[in-house]
């Protein structure tokens, strides 16, 4: 139905999550600069956590105003719509990734051949770029680490820092040759230098930028991004045309609420008490900044993730990335394994219900539910439980036919046997303490065990079942019969 | 005080000295145990696994077997973060009034071993001796879940002879995760790898925890690498005193 091709945020192709890390794994240098570079967030973030004595409190509130926001969606859209309308702004309206590019393609096309942008993962997430390219318009990323994505025809690997997978004496190399530089240094001012001299003209001779949005306060219909570098500051203040795409989840309702959210949101994300540069504005303002400002509200199935009061939550991530920092797996494989822009925890929840449970299956189960993402969030989004809800979902979603005999479902269901009576219990550990014999090696432990339990023997040995359950013992220091006693056994199965 | 043990299905078939251990500490303090033999599992694994409705009738069954109970300990955080999380949910979702009321009326009465030491026998020494070098590995579950906090790092204090050497990065998963261990087996090897320089690092003779899961995986990789370390469920300390000797993972 457009013209423009649309490109999904995931990758239809996309291994599934086990296959896709098995690579990354083997990347030395990758793991350790991801360790290198979560950990100095996560230190920094710990600190600044650390000395607000309110900050349980403020995540309280966060989470409160986040699901009375989504409670009252609608209300709250449209009085967005008529404030920032009012203000002199455009509000469209995007069902889905194809539409919003569209529109914005439309829009931009009246421009110099190019648009800059700020970073923004909602336009990841409906592949503008692609879109853009496919138009004749060129688009510059503004963002230090976006534009290394850009120039190293790269991914974003983290939602705050996409270029987290690599380290400066890798920036380096990159800048010195696409940017022409072979005497570049790789001190960090050697290259933010660089990265001015290179967008600083973009600055200057684009009329045309596009940017995503943090938050869109339905009280004022003013749109608020916060950001480091001040390149989106560039780009919303100097450029003739400005063209704003946020999710419809963005929204909160008062202006007030910023001060809940600009505290919880710097802390997580970068460990900052606050950002260096925040941008709130609304509308546009004769001779001060763009005079044309266009603002995409996006679905793209957001309504869907609402239906779902089990997982809705999700939903009310900022998109700190606090989460992806802490988690023990993302720090091990990055934001590549996740086939999806968002990456990480949030990305396990958020990326296959945006993809209706089609894609992203394996996401929900690339979690050991430590429980740290939780722990750390701004908002208080229970991802540990929305991970195993949404493992509800993927098994019983499984095609009818196909889902009574998939492998694991046959486990189950077995075990659920075994587990519904005693005698059936202690039959099997009888019978498993015969099978494993061949397995038992001269160590006296199980040191290779075939098919999908070879996976634990790849790196781990294991202690095989000793000659006597603990029952059998409790039974035999009590009672006279060998007989394990099955009158207790409870009357349903 | 009638302690009815749910001693969990996997301590049951693969470590039945934690049990015995368990049996021991709390029989050493005058209390007795009650092990009702109808027993199997928890439904954790079927629950996080996505198998939710297959966790009911092993929730049911958890409920008829120690509804009369007084207290119920379990020695395994595991287990009891499925029953305080989970539990109260899956009889609102089943639609049994009965079960919801019996769910409520249970939990309460639930604790996980250490804590049942330490927050409703309100003991921290219970006469342990164990002369070894000895890290605590604090299971995320144990963590963040049961907020179990210094409870088993005090039993441990008091333990004579035992010298306790703290864990740096002590709230790092892992990287067990039940079935993640074997659906996601390479980034569970790269998660336990990092765990265990810290592990390692503290050159105790002993790691602790409160989880046998964790125990299983990390030991397993202790052995595999033939590292001079084993790995001890904490009841198998406490137990642990100068006329015992408590058989061991290492000497199986």
């Amino acid at each position: 139905m457009s013209p423009v091709p649309a490109h999904d945020f995931k990758d239809s192709r996309s291994p599934d999550f086990p296959t896709a890390a098995l690579p990354l794994l083997q990347d030395a240098q990758l793991r350790n600069n991801l360790r290198h570079a979560t950990g100095i967030i996560q230190g920094k973030r710990a600190r600044v956590v650390g000395e607000m004595p309110d900050w349980q409190a403020l995540r309280e509130a966060g989470q409160r105003i986040r699901a009375h926001a989504h409670e009252y969606l609608d209300l709250y859209l449209e009085q967005f719509e008529d404030r920032c309308t009012a203000a002199g702004g455009h509000v469209h309206w995007a069902r889905d990734a194809a539409e919003a590019n569209l529109i914005v393609v439309q829009l931009a096309k009246h421009s110099t051949g190019k648009v800059i942008k700020i970073k923004s993962m909602t336009t990841e997430e409906t592949g503008l770029n692609r879109a853009l390219e496919a138009a004749g318009i060129s688009p510059v990323e503004t963002d230090l680490a976006e534009l290394i994505v850009q120039l190293g025809h790269d991914k974003p690997s983290h939602i705050v820092v996409p270029a987290l997978h690599k380290n400066r004496r890798q920036v380096r190399e990159l800048f010195a040759r696409t940017m022409n530089l072979p005497d570049l240094g790789d001190r960090p001012e050697d290259l933010a230098e660089a990265a001015r001299l290179h967008l600083r003209r973009q600055f200057l001779s684009t009329p045309v930028a596009i940017s995503g949005a943090n938050f869109l306060i339905a009280e004022t219909g003013g749109v608020c991004i916060v950001e480091s570098e001040g390149n989106g500051r560039m780009c919303l203040t100097l450029p003739r045309t400005l063209i704003s795409v946020a999710g419809i989840d963005k929204i909160i309702p008062r202006f007030q609420d910023l001060e809940v959210m600009l505290q919880l949101l710097p802390r997580s994300a970068t460990g900052e008490r606050m950002n260096p540069y925040n941008s709130v504005w609304t509308g546009v303002h004769p001779g001060d900044g763009p005079q044309e400002f266009h603002i995409v509200l996006l679905d793209n199935r957001r309504t869907e993730v609402l239906r779902d009061p089990e997982a809705r939550e999700t939903l009310h991530c900022i998109r700190c990335g606090a989460c992806q920092n802490t988690c023990p797996v993302y720090r091990q494989t990055g934001g590549h394994a996740y086939g999806s822009v968002y990456a990480g925890p949030i990305g396990a929840i958020l990326t296959p219900q945006l993809a209706m449970m089609e894609r992203g299956q394996s996401l929900p189960y690339a979690s050991s539910l430590c429980g740290a993402c939780y722990e750390v969030c701004p908002v208080k989004i229970n991802i540990p439980e929305i991970l195993i809800h949404l493992r509800g979902r993927v098994v019983t979603g499984r095609p009818k036919a196909l889902s009574a005999l998939h492998p694991e479902a046959v486990v189950m269901r077995a075990m659920r046997w075994i587990f519904s009576n005693s005698t059936r219990f202690s039959m099997a550990q009888r019978v498993g303490r015969i099978a494993q014999r061949p397995w038992i090696r001269r160590s006296g432990w199980i040191e290779r065990l075939p098919s999908v339990l070879g996976r634990w023997t790849r790196t781990r040995d294991l202690r095989p079942l000793p000659a006597q359950s603990f029952r059998e013992w409790f039974h035999g220091r009590h009672e006279s019969s060998a007989v394990l006693p099955q009158s207790s056994e409870p009357h349903h199965e | 005080m009638r302690i009815s043990l749910f001693i969990t299905c996997y301590n049951d078939t693969l470590f039945p000295e934690i049990g015995i251990a368990v049996v021991r500490v709390l029989e050493r303090l005058g209390h007795t145990i009650d092990f009702p033999y109808a027993q199997t599992c928890c439904g954790q694994m079927h629950y996080n696994t996505g198998y939710q409705p297959e966790a009911l009738p092993l929730v049911r069954r958890f409920v008829e077997v120690f509804r009369d109970s007084e207290v119920v300990c379990v020695p395994s955080s595991s287990c009891v973060t499925m029953m305080r999380e989970h539990y109260e949910k899956i009889a609102l979702a089943s639609g049994d009034r009965s079960l919801q009321s019996e769910v409520a009326a249970l939990l309460p009465r639930v604790y996980e071993f250490t804590e049942m030491l330490v927050h409703r026998l309100g003991v921290e020494d219970v006469g342990a001796v164990y002369p070894h070098r000895v890290t605590y590995h604090s299971s995320c579950h144990s963590l963040r879940n049961l907020h179990l906090g210094d409870v088993p790092i005090r039993l441990l204090r008091n333990v004579r002879g035992l010298e306790l050497i703290p864990m740096e990065a002590g709230d790092l998963c892992c990287g067990f995760g039940g079935t993640f261990s074997i659906k996601n087996s390479a980034v569970s090897g790269a998660m336990l790898e990092e765990k265990l320089q810290y592990i390692k690092k503290t050159q105790a003779e002993v790691c602790t925890a409160c989880d046998n899961s964790c125990l299983m995986h990390i030991g397993g990789a202790l052995h595999r690498q033939r590292a001079n370390m084993r790995t001890e469920h904490i009841a198998t300390i406490l137990a642990s005193d100068s006329d015992s000797r408590v058989p061991s993972n290492g000497a199986r």
